[in-house]
């Protein structure tokens, strides 16, 4: 049943599946977000409540969703490279450790630009905001045990089960708002059964939602391939894709 | 799957399932501390089991609905008053300071201060909560019924 993915498992078809994903991924990304980006900002009516300040919502709920996104993608990747010992998965999940902190710090840099003048504060400990920024931690965490050894194979596979342990903190990040009672307000889009959102300023969030998902993916898939390539710059294949130009 | 992928597979789950029960049980151990804020019947009434009420003095966050009509302002100076509600007791909140854009009555908030009476809060931090709902306001208008204006900073009726 898996065997159509076993060739996968070798560099050279990997980097080969990353370079036809990878067009897909850059034009998804870039038309959504320009389109989700100029109606969320420019078109979208302005809330009731919070006028035009809401508007930062198309930035912030999109990379907030993917911070916790890309973690479990890179959490079954540290599953997959722990069980099955196959090293493209370890350097998937290198790869997308510094995406995903990117994503978490820019939903926390402008969840605190959007409290500023909603609540009236830059940051409160409350349960939604701390957990979050432990997700950056754990990121950084990942990333920083995986160049902390000297030999790769033991800092891949610490890495890996600190990705796998962070697991804990996703359901705690979602559930947070519902569990304690918090600043933070419950999610808006989870909600299917009320119109929480008004469908006006639902559809542009949604395509922001994929455009930004698109970019993660884009961006992981750039740095996979630079990581295969020094993994394996010794390799003739690599040689002669360097020799070709 | 061969026995020594079935066997890490295995023990990556009980890792998984452990550190979940550990986490999951002292969260669950924290719970009450983990809340940001009281509400005005847990402050009034006890909270958790033992009904545990805060004393005089301490300080503490508390959360509630503005009620409407409770917002007394000192026309000299930046003092303001007002009461919190949940589903019960009320609670009163004396505050020196600019109010965030969304204060309003009606709306939920989140205020930090000290206990000076049994109810009676002098708060040196006032933030306002807003819902989930995002609409544009000629929506909120018809599903609502309400229109949403600041409330008048000039007290006086006449001008």
């Amino acid at each position: 049943m898996w065997k159509w993915l076993h060739p996968y498992a070798k560099a050279e078809r990997a980097y080969q599946l990353c370079n036809t994903l990878l067009p897909y991924f850059v034009v998804v990304s870039v038309l959504c977000i320009v389109v989700g980006w100029v109606w969320g900002l420019a078109y979208a009516p302005a809330d009731y409540q919070q006028k035009d300040s809401y508007r930062i919502i198309f930035i912030h709920v999109p990379s907030a969703i993917l911070s916790m996104g890309a973690y479990s993608s890179m959490a079954i990747a540290a599953i997959i490279a722990l069980v099955w010992q196959l090293r493209n998965a370890e350097l998937a999940v290198i790869a997308i450790a510094p995406v995903g902190a990117a994503m978490t710090a820019i939903a926390l840099i402008t969840g605190s630009a959007w409290g500023k003048p909603m609540w009236g504060a830059w940051w409160v400990w409350d349960a939604r905001l701390t957990s979050e920024l432990i997700l950056l931690f754990l990121y950084l965490g990942v990333l920083s045990l995986f160049h902390a050894f000297e030999d790769k194979k033991a800092g891949g596979k610490a890495a890996c089960i600190l990705a796998i342990v962070g697991v804990v903190n996703l359901p705690i990040i979602h559930f947070s708002v519902e569990w304690w009672n918090t600043l933070h307000q419950g999610g808006a889009i989870t909600k299917f059964n009320t119109s929480a959102i008004d469908p006006s300023m639902l559809w542009p969030l949604l395509i922001n939602i994929l455009g930004f998902a698109a970019l993660v993916g884009t961006l992981t898939l750039i740095r996979l391939k630079n990581e295969i390539m020094q993994v394996e710059q010794h390799r003739p294949w690599v040689r002669q894709l360097v020799s070709r130009g | 799957m061969n026995p020594r992928r079935k066997k890490r597979l295995f023990t990556v789950l009980a890792v998984i399932f452990g550190i979940g029960s550990a986490v999951g049980l002292t969260l669950y151990a924290l719970q009450e501390n983990i809340n940001l804020f009281y509400t005005p019947s847990e402050l009034v009434n006890g909270k958790g089991p033992e009904l545990e009420k805060p004393t005089i003095g301490q300080k503490l966050r508390i959360g509630g609905m503005v009620v409407p009509g409770s917002v007394v302002r000192n026309e000299t100076s930046l003092d303001v008053e007002f009461q919190l509600i949940d589903t019960g007791p009320l609670v009163t909140i004396r505050y020196q300071g600019i109010l965030p854009d969304l204060f309003r009555e009606g709306q939920g908030i989140v205020a930090q201060g000290t206990l000076i009476e049994p109810n009676v809060i002098e708060a040196f931090e006032v933030l306002a909560k807003h819902d989930e709902e995002y609409m544009p306001s000629e929506v909120a208008e018809a599903v609502k019924g309400i229109k949403h204006e600041k409330p008048k900073y000039n007290l006086n009726s006449e001008n």
